[in-house]
């Protein structure tokens, strides 16, 4: 029983590695997947739906660092990601710089953004901070759409000059280099989310996740903690946001909105807050239906439908909404949360030795919500 | 001093819009502790069930008492809509306020998406009676008149509220709730049942919102309810996230500073500015204009 267990604690080491190598090769096979991609598995169409999942994979990954792992319900995350876009969108097309220049002043932007906004919005907690939060990211929109000076084109959004991208990544033939630009983004995500949730830094998050008083107690600053992950978030949501750029040869003005943002919540919830793989796998998951979901509402099988079954099929936002709140009701705690209680039940023990389960956060963070503001209930003792 | 006036009357109008829809939450969230994300759906509801009743409903029409019954109608759609989703989907999450809030953002997103379903995604034409298409001159200045029927709707909604928290048992209760739920638990009253009520009355007052803004903006399209809800967010916490009042003081505010900067200035700043005011209230009294309950 107990070697049993070595090599299934072995074989979950493993597995990111697995994945990897599987994602990394996967553009030399020619498999036909009936019914869930279109085209081979390394046609352009497919690749690229593939590279969309996988950079909104680490997208929500960023946003469970905040949310799944530090417990802050930040509703502007859209902003980072926006900028990451825009800014490197602007500094290709309207300065001619180069990809590399672009990429450093977008890094720049993607810890300058998220300090600034962050130093404001986390001198208030709970509520208030999400509405801060929400707030700001709701500026970037209406900036955005103001199209101030003709910069950002608007509600039309701004196509990408291409000339000053390296030549790799323009053409429907080089789709597989973006895609693979895409899997290294998703790998430096999930090793630096891995790397930092468990060092100190680390464990001071989710210890503020739990109970942010008792941190205080123990002599910590919870601001600067905070702080840190706000940026460290912001930062990758922006290096997500370039990603995007290159893949799609644009930026939208959709990403900038609060909607956005709600849609990495669905993603983040879907796969299990708290979780590294099921955020992945949530932002993999959501994507792909959202783009599925919309193919299939213009074949010919949903549209020949008697009309009361076709008008909801036709929109993925209102299936994907009906699945969240189901997941909310029925799955507490996501895919990952799902399948921690099945190895729990398959090991015959229960929880309760090693902390939390994985994506179980959202029921921990049920009192945390109302305490920022008005209507917070004492706290334990400390 | 005409273009002064006008501004300010407007400003008011938008600012009985951003009342009407940020009285709702904020009962909501003073009771129940949840931000209610779904309210700009019921908003949605509350204005394509008035256009929809213009049309088809007998008795109802685009002039006169026809439109009123149309709003009515909407108004009643709107509230039921509510009052099925706190029994069916919020209250068997009872004091779970995260799952409650996931909730209700799986309701904005999936509510709003069955409307663009049903209706399309492009704006229609709202009906508007004749009267509000005409002006009335006010020290100088040609006001619409659909400006005085929002601030009207909103004065009246704010004094009956007013009213009802004051004099009823069920609003006593409700205030009771909002500074003390558990006590109130404990004195053998079932709150629950305002936790309904409370829904239901936000989510009337979120479709007379809708009915309201389609008249004042010539025209409904699904998403207009999500845009609006954003600074009705606003107006709650700088109001107080639980006071009547200061909803109310905080909507004519942002209403106020949006008009004005958005005209004399330029154009979006006047939504930048009230981002600003926003931050600056948190900042310096971090709960609010009024910590009081109404």
């Amino acid at each position: 029983m107990r070697t049993g267990g070595l090599n299934g604690t072995a074989l979950r080491r493993l597995l990111p590695l697995v994945v990897f190598v599987v994602l990394a090769v996967l553009p030399y096979s020619t498999l036909q997947l009936p019914g869930l991609f279109d085209g081979v598995l390394n046609s352009p169409g497919t690749l690229q739906l593939l590279a969309l999942c996988l950079i909104f994979g680490g997208v929500a990954l960023s946003y469970d660092l905040l949310f799944g792992f530090t417990g802050l319900l930040s509703f502007g995350h859209a902003l980072y990601f926006a900028a990451g876009t825009y800014v490197a969108n602007l500094a290709l097309t309207e300065l001619g710089w180069g990809l590399a220049p672009a990429l450093a002043l977008t890094t720049v932007v993607g810890i300058v953004l998220p300090l600034l906004v962050g130093g404001v919005a986390l001198r208030v907690s709970g509520i208030a901070f999400s509405m801060v939060t929400l707030a700001t990211a709701q500026v970037g929109s209406i900036i955005v759409l103001q199209d101030p000076g003709g910069l950002t084109g608007g509600e039309e959004g701004l196509a990408l000059d291409r000339d000053q991208v390296p030549d790799a990544f323009v053409g429907v033939l080089n789709t597989v280099n973006v895609y693979w630009l895409a899997v290294a983004y998703l790998v430096l995500v999930y090793a630096v989310v891995s790397w930092v949730t468990g060092s100190r830094a680390g464990r001071v998050w989710q210890a503020i996740r739990e109970n942010e008083r008792r941190v205080e107690v123990l002599g910590l600053q919870p601001y600067g903690f905070k702080l840190l992950v706000f940026v460290l978030a912001g930062l990758l949501a922006a290096l997500g946001g370039v990603v995007h750029l290159l893949l799609l040869g644009g930026s939208t003005p959709r990403t900038t909105t609060a909607d956005f943002t709600l849609g990495l919540l669905v993603m983040v919830v879907l796969g299990g807050a708290g979780s590294r793989w099921g955020a992945v796998l949530g932002g993999v998951l959501y994507t792909y239906l959202d783009s599925r979901l919309t193919d299939l509402a213009n074949s010919p099988a949903v549209q020949d439908l008697p009309a009361w079954l076709r008008i909801p099929l036709s929109e993925p936002l209102f299936l994907l909404g009906t699945l969240f709140i189901l997941v909310v009701f029925f799955v507490p705690g996501g895919i990952a949360g799902l399948v921690c209680r099945l190895r729990e039940r398959r090991a015959g023990r229960r929880s309760g030795d090693g902390g939390p389960t994985p994506g179980r956060v959202v029921e921990q963070l049920r009192d945390q919500v109302g305490a920022g503001m008005g209507g917070g209930q004492p706290r334990d003792g400390v | 001093m005409d273009t002064v006036v006008l501004l300010a009357i407007t400003g008011l109008g938008l600012a009985a819009l951003y009342f009407l829809v940020a009285s709702g939450l904020s009962l909501i969230f003073g009771l129940m502790g949840v931000l209610n994300f779904a309210h700009g759906a019921f908003l949605t509801i509350g204005a394509y069930g008035t256009w929809w009743a213009s049309d088809h409903l007998p008795g109802a029409g685009s002039t006169g008492w026809g439109f009123v019954s149309a709003v009515a109608f909407g108004v009643a759609v709107g509230t039921l809509v509510a009052a099925l989703i706190e029994l069916a989907l919020i209250r068997p999450l009872y004091e779970r306020h995260i799952e409650q809030v996931l909730v209700t953002v799986g309701l904005s997103l999936a509510l709003v998406a069955l409307v663009r379903a049903v209706w399309g995604a492009d704006p229609h034409p709202f009906p508007r009676p004749e009267w509000t298409q005409r002006t009335t001159s006010v020290l100088g200045a040609n006001v619409p008149n659909d400006r005085f029927l929002l601030i009207g709707s909103a004065l009246v909604v704010l004094v009956a509220v007013l009213a009802f928290l004051r004099f009823t048992r069920f609003g006593l209760i409700i205030r009771a709730g909002v500074e003390n739920r558990a006590m109130v638990t404990a004195l053998g009253i079932d709150v629950r049942k305002a936790f309904t009520l409370v829904f239901a009355i936000g989510g009337a007052f979120a479709a007379l919102a809708g009915a309201l803004g389609g008249i004042y903006l010539g025209s409904i399209s699904p998403g207009q309810g999500t845009s609006l809800l954003i600074f009705a967010f606003i107006v709650v916490v700088i109001g107080g996230m639980s006071s009547i009042t200061g909803a109310a003081v905080a909507a004519v505010l942002v209403g106020l500073v949006q008009q004005f900067a958005n005209y004399y200035a330029a154009s979006g700043v006047g939504d930048l500015s009230v981002v600003l005011l926003l931050a600056v209230v948190l900042l310096t009294r971090p709960s609010g204009l009024t910590a009081r309950v109404a």
